[in-house]
């Protein structure tokens, strides 16, 4: 256990040092969820007076529990850019050689992304509620939000880092992401669940993200719903895809 | 650069190279070698098609669905949400084209080829216009894949078959703007890092747009303005005006302008950029 935290916390710490130190790395990771909150919440304000459209704390707090668990999980896919990178550079070879328990370096990534996310995280609050964004919920629902949060980045990093090992390549970098911004966006991303139509529909009332988003949107409107649904999924999520980077860090040893 | 060298002009270049050795090749076919080696080397790089193709038709497929409620917005045009929303694909495209063809050059550059073109009679002129072609040849296949898509899911094109037609013309002038900015980045940065690094910059020009609703019914003040003199709400608003209006003059005038005076522009910028680049070399 000694050597599995020894690792994680090098490889953690690697992490968010080369974010801090590289604003090529960080800036990206934090002004575009600021620019999907200013063009959703302020270019699509006009989609609240939509007949139906019911959320008491207004558009932009509507938007915001979007961007906020998008950011979590970008914070996770940019991770995985940053594994593909050190596959690219020779670095991530070198460090299965070094490292004693190399499941480590799977949960020093994570951590690296939760530290990534949490500096993103604080940055779109902020400008939110700069923007005049209504919050109704309690300290208590504000913390079930970030705990929503977590969970999104611990699953998208996962996903990213197995991708990242398998392929070891930054040309993964479209098949890392990509599969993250489709989920996310079959979620109810403009309006309510109710007031989609059709197959967006269908597909947003199956989408695990779907559970995610309304249960920090209700959060937040401090009339809390889905949330057990939510962490539920979450939970798995995050197993299916730990074992998916295992996997991949499997994959990453046998090349050698 | 002269022209009198006696050796292949371009080594490794298709045809020219089979060219007879003192005869010095004209304009027309030094920039037919260099779009061929663009073009051929796009097509290879399929990975690198697929995505810009496909992501703008799954934002579209998403939107288009899941913003269709907009349309109960009061003062929303007569038409389905996926009508209006058909317009940013061809924009995003062109992004994409901007990357694609910026990245090439910038890889051209990084790998010291177009150090060795330098060293041929090949003249600058030509070697932009050439490495153009393939990102020309990339927006003639995205726009006619998106505006099949498009019709193919229920679109119809107010301005019928002609319109079509200008449509297409439209898109290809856009993103022929858009590939010149990618090749001046590379021109003036000289890395594909640099190049791929202004993406995100040149998608947000697409968010902050009109791109989601009618400028009229933005309601945030401070968007609505940014929306009104971001020359991106103009591209996009003239291909939307054939999908959804039929022949709006202004709509055209406006989204050709711009779409030309990008072209001009950031050939101008890069030629200048190119020249600069011949002089170190």
């Amino acid at each position: 256990m000694r050597r599995f935290v020894y690792v994680a916390r090098a490889v953690a710490w690697r992490s968010i040092h080369n974010t801090l130190a590289n604003p090529a790395i960080l800036l990206p990771s934090l002004i575009f969820p600021l620019f999907f909150l200013a063009a959703f919440a302020g270019g699509l304000s006009k989609v609240a007076e939509v007949p139906n459209f019911h959320y008491a704390p207004g558009y932009t707090a509507f938007q915001f529990a979007f961007v906020f668990l998008q950011s979590a999980a970008f914070g996770g896919v940019f991770t995985g850019f940053a594994i593909a990178r050190d596959f690219d550079s020779g670095f991530a070879r070198r460090l299965l050689l070094t490292a004693p328990r190399r499941s480590g370096i799977i949960a020093g990534y994570a951590v690296g992304a939760l530290g990534r996310w949490l500096l993103t995280a604080t940055v779109i609050t902020v400008a939110a509620l700069l923007a005049g964004m209504d919050v109704v919920g309690n300290g208590g629902e504000l913390v079930g939000i970030v705990g929503l949060g977590v969970g999104m980045n611990l699953v998208a990093a996962l996903w990213a880092c197995g991708v990242a090992m398998f392929l070891r390549t930054e040309q993964a970098g479209a098949l890392i992401q990509m599969p993250v911004f489709v989920v996310l966006f079959l979620a109810p991303v403009y309006v309510p669940l109710n007031l989609l139509s059709g197959w967006i529909h269908t597909v947003a009332r199956i989408n695990p993200a779907t559970a995610a988003l309304e249960a920090a949107r209700g959060l937040l409107a401090g009339s809390p719903v889905k949330v057990a649904l939510a962490f539920a999924l979450l939970a798995g999520g995050a197993l299916i895809t730990a074992a998916w980077a295992r996997r991949g860090l499997a994959s990453a040893e046998r090349a050698g | 650069m002269s022209s009198t060298s006696g050796r292949p002009a371009l080594a490794g270049a298709g045809s020219l190279a089979a060219a007879p050795a003192l005869r010095s090749p004209s304009l027309f076919e030094q920039v037919g070698a260099i779009a061929r080696r663009s073009v051929v080397r796009t097509f290879r790089q399929r990975a690198l098609l697929v995505f810009p193709l496909l992501f703008p038709l799954i934002l579209f497929a998403i939107n288009g669905s899941a913003l269709s409620a907009a349309r109960k917005i009061p003062g929303f045009p007569d038409v389905s949400y996926r009508d209006f929303a058909l317009a940013v694909p061809f924009l995003q495209g062109a992004l994409f084209v901007a990357i694609t063809a910026g990245t090439d050059l910038a890889r051209d550059i990084q790998s010291g080829f177009f150090d060795r073109l330098a060293l041929t009679p090949l003249r600058g002129s030509a070697l932009l216009a050439g490495q153009l072609g393939g990102a020309v040849v990339v927006a003639c296949v995205q726009s006619l894949v998106y505006l099949f898509v498009g019709i193919a899911s229920g679109v119809g094109i107010a301005s019928g078959f002609g319109g079509a037609l200008v449509l297409l013309a439209l898109s290809i002038l856009i993103a022929f703007g858009f590939a010149g900015l990618g090749s001046l980045l590379a021109l003036r940065f000289g890395t594909g890092e640099a190049v791929q690094g202004f993406f995100p910059l040149l998608f947000v020009t697409v968010f902050l747009s009109s791109s989601s609703l009618p400028r009229n019914l933005i309601k945030t003040d401070w968007f609505k303005e940014v929306a009104t003199y971001n020359p991106v709400s103009y591209l996009i608003e003239g291909i939307r005006s054939l999908i959804i209006t039929g022949w709006d003059g202004e709509a055209l005038a406006l989204g050709f302008g711009f779409a030309l005076a990008l072209s001009v522009l950031t050939l101008g910028f890069a030629g200048a950029a190119m020249k600069n680049r011949l002089v170190r070399t």
